[in-house]
């Protein structure tokens, strides 16, 4: 009987796990939560309101464009120095580090652009209270209060934003162990560090600075003294499942706190899987930034994902700001709103006592090691934000045209053969594609550089072939490295010593697709330039000019490592992986970038895929939003997730279309293509054990609906193209919310179901299954919107019904914008270089227009190095379209020409004429459809670079 | 008749060296070159309008049907015909004219890319000659031998049908003669019970008098090993130094319990310690032998192997399908443990006392040894028809499968029955043994992986014989059980040619088989491609 029941208790747990298994992919159980996290759940211990930090203002110093003040917490002495800097572009820097650290603290190295350029501050009035300072022009002030020590931006008699206005600074500085033997040495001969020093570094510099820290402070005795702060558990050590993190450092988070007073919407820190606009964190788990590979994500939820941009935007009505805290390790970001919680009944209460609650947003900050290091992006307008982080970060890197074209990707085609028949597939079903993908497969058993040499045994046979298709192959290239003397990357980087160290000094390894492997050191530059020189094409075999690449599995992904990645005591050099885990990712691509760029002699441009990514990220190439699956809601995520990469400065992003796990319904991949042709990266991708999903393997019907999103997409190359240029010169993001255009249309705030291409394109995906039509908001009253394939006209500022069939994408084109496409859609991007344009015109209801053309090779440098591009201004106004140069000095010249102008919302005109530069004029036949009061002017037949006016008369 | 002079014309000018472009425009067939008058208006194709014939192949699209432009990449919908001269006329997209590589072989597609075409088509005109010539023959020679194989068929399904009908008439037989022996061998068997009964019996009576003879010697030892002062009496006291005859078993054997032992008497004479022996005797410990050890050793079941630890429990990257019942083993193992337990206690609890006393029963006499081996005679007799009877079942279940299998129009594909055609890759030998089953199994050591067991011909409804399809095999991590869809071509030999897994777990095999070759076309029907 006891065995009877022993049975039925398995049987029932195994099937209860089951279903667990199938409600909740992801296993939540491998991932921290800030319950499990230290040095989170000391941090949000902390009572709000209780800050011991005070600012010793008689330390004030002002240099010019730096401000330095020492704080103290009153609670242990400890000192600490902030550094404030105002910063050209309307951006303040705030920087706190300890005074005299036991050894220096990590800053953030490569990812700035530059050491921002700062700009003078005054002191306009000090007492023994605080201190105000101007902050240059637009009346704007900053306020230092000392007691408890608090930070104020305002402009006029607004304040936009405090720092530590809920007392939530801690900064956990650096000491010496106490609970073992090392700490009665570091009692009589030296510090924690001193005895550990050894191990761990040699360099002198650190026991000099220690030294001296050590004779100038006396509050470090007031420190020993009987102020020592209780050691808590998970302070010098910390178990997580079976891995023990050793913390030889102790305990060292950070911590600050942000109020937004009249904010209600933030947004940012991707990634992850959840809303555009970030969620009231109270009561749950804070949105976590820790590069994870997460197998099988979950949608709506705060968990780390691959990859972790420390910037959030602020927007409201009147204003939108930024924060980028820049710091690389583990990172928790607790969100509070006074609104968010708040039900009708306590608003109801708040009107009739006659409250003056305004809203607000607190956002709070916290990081396991290094410093405090923020940017505070003062707008005001979303614009002005994108400029402002690109002057700090860089921007998006201008992909070659052809990567705007549509990917093939499956893991994985399996040899030659196979590659060929698929590129033959699209052609046999007049598909255009511009990359076919290899996933591990390819490689002579994950040894990365290599092909196998059964499935691949010639790989420039199979590269030539696409090249005469003018199509291109990407490759994976995965940061880990297999464990094999034999292999060349693996011995050359292991005699170097370029791998990650253990903590004891040994190379660091760990499991991945190949077995036991190393992984190489990325953050150190004799790396990054050693992996650069491996793209060269005589070094990487079986290479050629059309192959690209694909860093997967760069966050670093360790299947045995604590939470599926690296141990945070490994070393790099002297640093631990804690304080830079954020930033592998980062590096990785970059040298994959530099690698592709040196093979070219420095001409051509790269494109290097990345899983994982930091801020800077966008100047290296594109973001995946990883292993998402084959469901409705992953369709549906999509959009906010690129729209929040977008936000922060990584554009060419997209989602794995038909989803990576789980197998499509025909019409769930008919969407997913439709949806896909409208985000920036567009790449089909499938795990290895899902069935075959080639576009034509679902029926003619399917096919055909395939064909024509693919086809759409091709179409508007040149819009895309041209999105990309201003990413590339603004840092304005290419696939944008709503509210950035529409800044004060507070229903624009929290669209997610449809965004912006440009300025100019509004699309609303189908994303429900069996869906007969849907809503869609045309932002903007007093505008108009057209219906981007029948022109039929719409009113801004309107929930707009669309009845919809599976052929249905609702795309609509604002009036007053003039959007350049190719109509001539051929098998890949590059057979449309010549192509001519067709102008769309779409006028306001003023009866005005305006748009732009930018044209290059699409695929050097040059149009950077030499200005060899065609940057042109097309507008429409008094009945006059005219093509005028934007940069005089600009040279190129195209053999695209201008094939047929269509102008939605006209009315009929008389006669058309055509105005050359030349002064000679001819006269253009014209059709004009009553019915959508859309005519269309036939042949101009001028040169794409030419100028040129068109009259309607 | 106007159709019959225009090639004559054209055939005129080709051999004479122009360009066929001179008498239509570029990218029209000739079946349309009617419709594209020079110095005439042009009407699209669809009729929707009419334009200037300069406006033909002029770049750009007028008609909504594409057929203004033949000759460009100017309409999305439009189509291009290449009249490759020497091999097969054909159409291309219009986005592929001037798009920079060579789509036609008469290099036509491409007047004004730059894209240094060469023409093949003279060159693929004559390979593909080639290989038709080639299929034809195998074609040939394939459908005369599946006219063999029909005939075979035939034949073989008619030797089948014949074998059918004697093997169901030898069952009737072999049934009746299963009965007759049935009845002979039950006849045997009711005397060589009897006899085996009696002779049972007799051994029972003559164990039970050894058995009590034992105990009384049993007896006596223990009355004299009991009777510790020799005085002829067991005594209260006596009894007491033999604590395991305890009745209420607290480890102490009072006076009273010893009286109550002793059925009320204080001592107890020999004969009388009869009666007291019969209560003791199963507790009594004699002096002389040694205890029985009192604690039960108890063996653990031996630890479970235990896997080695990882955090990352999910399975999250498995790269082979290992593993997949792991669970359900663990629970069966666990039960198999406990069972083992038990029975190692319970016999070791109550040991079997197998001392010499019962021998093996003695040897039957004559009389019952020869019913026995009658009876063994008949019932192996019986077994023996028995056997044969399910044999030939088989046969005949075997048979009507084989017969009731759909092997193809004309039974064809029977031949196929019960063979196996192996193909060896560089990893794995595949093997196909039609109507049965596919499997792989790796070239260097591992078990065989089920690809599908038969399931029905899948072609295309007007030729389902060219597609086999071999369906739940072994199941795959995360995925669907193993199928195999075999691909049937025409072939001299019948042979696996290839194998592949377009998709995971899906495997595509070829198949050459002259049972699907077609009658080659008499040459006369051969319709001439060429256009000229």
């Amino acid at each position: 009987m006891a065995v009877t029941s022993d049975r039925m208790r398995l049987v029932y747990t195994a099937l209860v796990s089951l279903l667990v298994g199938v409600a909740h992919a992801v296993d939540r159980s491998n991932f921290k939560t800030c319950e499990q996290s230290a040095f989170c759940k000391r941090q949000r211990e902390l009572i709000p309101g209780q800050s011991p930090y005070r600012a010793l203002l008689e330390t004030l110093e002002l240099s010019g464009t730096r401000l330095t003040l020492q704080l103290i917490n009153d609670n242990n002495k400890v000192r600490l120095l902030l550094e404030l800097y105002r910063l050209q572009g309307n951006m303040t820097r705030v920087k706190i580090n300890e005074l005299k650290p036991l050894k220096p603290r990590f800053e953030v190295p490569d990812v700035l652009i530059t050491d921002p350029p700062t700009e003078p501050m005054s002191v306009v009035t000090q007492d023994e209270n605080g201190v105000v300072l101007s902050l240059g022009g637009e009346n704007q002030r900053l306020i230092v209060s000392a007691k408890p020590f608090r930070l104020d931006i305002i402009e006029g008699p607004e304040v936009l934003l405090s720092l530590n206005s809920r007392g939530l600074l801690s900064f956990e500085h650096l000491r010496p162990r106490k609970d073992t033997i090392s700490h009665r040495i570091s009692d009589t001969v030296g510090s924690m560090w001193d005895s550990i020093k050894s191990v761990f570094s040699s360099k002198s510099e650190t026991e000099a600075d220690h030294a001296e820290g050590k004779e100038d402070d006396p509050e470090q005795e007031g420190e020993k003294n009987g102020n020592e702060e209780e050691d808590k558990p998970g302070m010098w050590e910390e178990t997580f499942k079976s891995h023990t993190d050793s913390k030889p450092n102790g305990p060292t988070s950070v911590s600050l706190d942000f109020s937004f007073p009249g904010v209600e919407h933030v947004y940012g820190i991707p990634e992850h899987a959840d809303s555009l606009r970030l969620r009231n964190t109270d009561g749950g788990d804070p949105y976590r930034l820790y590069n994870l590979d997460v197998f099988q994500y979950e949608l709506d939820n705060p968990m780390s994902l691959y990859g972790g941009v420390p910037v959030l935007l602020s927007h409201s009505p009147h204003r939108t700001m930024g924060l980028f805290w820049l710091n690389a390790a583990e990172t928790w970001v607790d969100i509070s709103s006074n609104t968010a919680g708040q039900t009708m009944f306590g608003k109801m209460v708040d009107y009739i006592q006659g409250s003056s609650d305004i809203p607000q947003t607190d956002v709070r900050w916290i990081s396991e090691s290094g410093i405090i290091d923020v940017f505070i992006m003062l707008g005001p307008k979303p614009k002005d934000v994108f400029t402002q982080y690109a002057s700090l970060t860089g921007t998006q890197a201008f992909p070659p045209l052809s990567t705007l074209g549509y990917h093939q990707c499956r893991w994985n085609y399996k040899d030659q053969e196979d590659v060929q028949s698929v590129d033959q597939g699209f052609d046999e079903h007049d598909i255009p594609y511009d990359f076919i993908w290899l996933d591990i497969e390819h490689t002579d058993g994950k040894r990365y550089f290599t092909w196998d040499p059964n499935t691949f045994p010639q790989p420039k046979d199979m590269l030539q072939g696409l090249a005469n298709k003018k199509r291109k192959l990407v490759a994976i290239v995965d940061p880990h490295i297999k464990v094999d003397s034999g292999y060349k990357i693996y011995s050359e980087l292991r005699s170097k010593g370029l791998f990650v160290k253990t903590k004891d000094g040994s190379d660091y390894e760990g499991w991945c697709w190949p077995g036991n492997s190393g992984y190489p050191d990325f953050t150190n530059p004799e790396m990054r330039a050693w992996w650069a020189s491996q793209f060269a094409y005589d070094q990487y075999e079986g290479s050629m000019e059309n192959l690209f690449v694909w860093n997967d599995m760069n966050e670093p992904s360790i299947f045995n490592g604590p939470e599926v990645s690296m141990h945070k005591d490994a070393l790099h050099g002297s640093v631990e992986h804690r304080d830079l885990h954020n930033l592998y990712g980062f590096y990785v691509q970059m040298a994959t970038a530099q690698g592709l760029i040196q093979r070219s002699g420095g001409v051509e441009r790269p494109f290097v895929l990345t899983r994982s990514f930091f801020a800077g990220s966008q100047r290296y190439g594109a973001v995946w939003t990883g292993d998402n699956a084959a469901e409705w809601g992953h369709l549906k995520a999509s959009i906010p997730m690129c729209l929040s990469l977008g936000l922060v400065g990584i554009s060419q992003c997209g989602a794995d279309v038909g989803g990576f796990f789980k197998h499509p319904s025909a019409e769930l991949l008919v969407r997913w293509y439709q949806a896909g042709a409208y985000q920036p990266f567009f790449r089909g991708h499938a795990h290895i054990d899902t069935p075959r999903r080639e576009p034509w393997l679902f029926g003619p019907e399917n096919t055909a609906l395939i064909r024509e999103a693919v086809q759409q997409r091709y179409t508007l190359l040149p819009y895309w193209y041209l999105l990309f240029y201003k990413a590339h010169r603004t840092g304005i993001p290419v696939m944008r919310p709503l509210w950035v255009e529409f800044p004060e249309d507070v229903d624009t705030f929290a669209i997610q179901d449809e965004f912006l291409l440009g300025r100019d394109l509004l699309v609303h995906p189908v994303a429900e299954e069996g869906a007969k039509g849907v809503t869609a908001y045309l932002p903007g009253k007093g505008e108009v919107w057209y219906d981007a394939h029948t022109f039929q006209k719409h009113e801004g500022g309107q929930n707009l019904y669309i009845p919809v069939t599976m052929s249905s994408i609702p795309v609509f084109q604002r009036g007053g914008s003039i959007i350049c496409r190719k109509n001539r859609v051929r098998r890949s991007s590059s057979c449309m270089e010549n192509d001519p344009y067709t102008l769309y015109v779409a006028l306001s209801p003023q009866g005005t227009a305006a748009g732009e053309l930018y044209i290059d090779d699409g695929h050097t440098f040059n149009f950077e190095t030499q200005k060899q591009f065609i940057h042109r201004s097309l507008t429409f106004s008094d009945n006059k379209l005219t093509s005028s140069n934007l940069v005089l000095d600009a040279k190129f010249s195209t053999s695209a020409w201008i094939e047929k102008v269509v102008i939605a919302g006209a009315s009929e005109p008389k006669a058309v004429t055509l105005k050359n530069s030349d002064g000679t004029e001819s006269s253009l036949e014209f059709e004009f459809d009553a019915a959508m009061a859309t005519l269309t002017i036939r042949k101009p037949g001028v040169n794409a670079g030419a100028d040129w006016t068109i009259l309607l008369k | 008749m106007s159709c019959a002079h225009l090639l004559l014309v054209l055939s005129v000018a080709v051999s004479l060296g122009s360009a066929v472009e001179i008498q239509r425009p570029r990218g029209v067939p000739l079946s349309k070159r009617q419709f594209y008058e020079e110095n005439k208006p042009f009407t699209c194709l669809d009729g929707s309008r009419t334009i200037p014939f300069d406006r033909v192949n002029d770049d750009y699209c007028d008609c909504k049907d594409g057929s203004d432009e033949p000759g460009t990449a100017a309409c999305p919908n439009g189509s291009f015909h290449c009249t490759n001269a020497g091999f097969r006329p054909t159409f291309i997209p219009s986005s592929r004219v001037n798009d920079g590589i060579c789509d036609c072989c008469d290099t036509t597609d491409e007047y004004n890319s730059g894209a240094n075409c060469q023409n093949t088509c003279r060159e693929l005109g004559r390979k593909e000659k080639e290989s038709l010539q080639k299929l034809a023959e195998i074609t040939k020679e394939g459908f005369l031998l599946k006219q063999q194989l029909i005939e075979e068929a035939k034949k073989g399904k008619q030797d089948k049908q014949a074998k059918l009908t004697e093997l169901q008439n030898n069952k009737k037989g072999l049934e009746e003669k299963v009965e007759a022996l049935r009845t002979v061998k039950e006849t045997a068997e009711q005397p060589e019970k009897e006899a085996k009964e009696r002779h049972l019996k007799a051994w029972e009576e003559q164990k039970a008098v050894i058995r009590a003879e034992k105990d009384r010697a049993k007896m006596a030892e223990a009355f004299l090993e009991l009777d510790d002062d020799a005085d002829g009496f067991v005594s209260v006291s006596e009894l007491q130094s033999h604590p395991e005859l305890d009745p209420d078993t607290d480890g102490t054997l009072t006076e009273a319990e010893a009286q109550n032992v002793l059925g009320g008497s204080a001592k107890v004479d020999s004969a009388t310690f009869e009666n007291v022996w019969s209560s003791i005797k199963d507790k009594y410990v004699s002096e002389s032998q040694p205890e029985q050890p009192a604690d039960q050793v108890h063996i653990p079941p031996p630890e479970e192997a235990k896997e080695p630890i990882t955090d990352n429990d999910s399975e999250q990257y498995p790269e082979d399908d290992i593993g997949e019942d792991d669970d359900d083993d663990d629970v069966e193992d666990d039960e198999y443990h406990e069972d083992d337990d038990d029975k190692v206690t319970s016999s070791v609890r109550t040991p079997e006392s197998s001392d010499g006393d019962e021998e093996a029963m003695p040897p039957y006499d004559g009389e019952t040894q020869s019913l026995i081996d009658a009876a063994q005679k008949a019932r192996e007799e019986f077994e023996e028809s028995e056997r044969s009877l399910r044999e030939v079942e088989d046969q005949i279940r075997n048979l009507e499968k084989e017969i009731s299998f759909d092997f193809g129009p004309d039974a064809e594909f029977s031949y196929l029955y019960s063979q196996c055609y192996d193909l060896s890759t560089s990893e794995y030998i595949y093997r196909l043994c039609p109507f049965n089953r596919v499997t792989q199994k790796p070239k260097y050591g591992g078990s065989e992986t089920n690809l599908g067991s038969w399931g029905t011909w899948s072609g295309p409804e007007e030729n389902r014989y060219i597609v086999m399809k071999y369906e739940h095999g072994t199941g795959c991590w995360q995925g669907p059980n193993r199928s195999t869809t075999v691909k049937l071509t025409c072939g001299k030999e019948t042979t696996v040619t290839s194998t592949s897994e377009p998709s995971r777990c899906e495997y595509l095999m070829e198949f050459t088989t002259p049972a699907v070759c077609q009658e080659p076309p008499s040459l006369e029907d051969t319709p001439q491609h060429d256009e000229f």
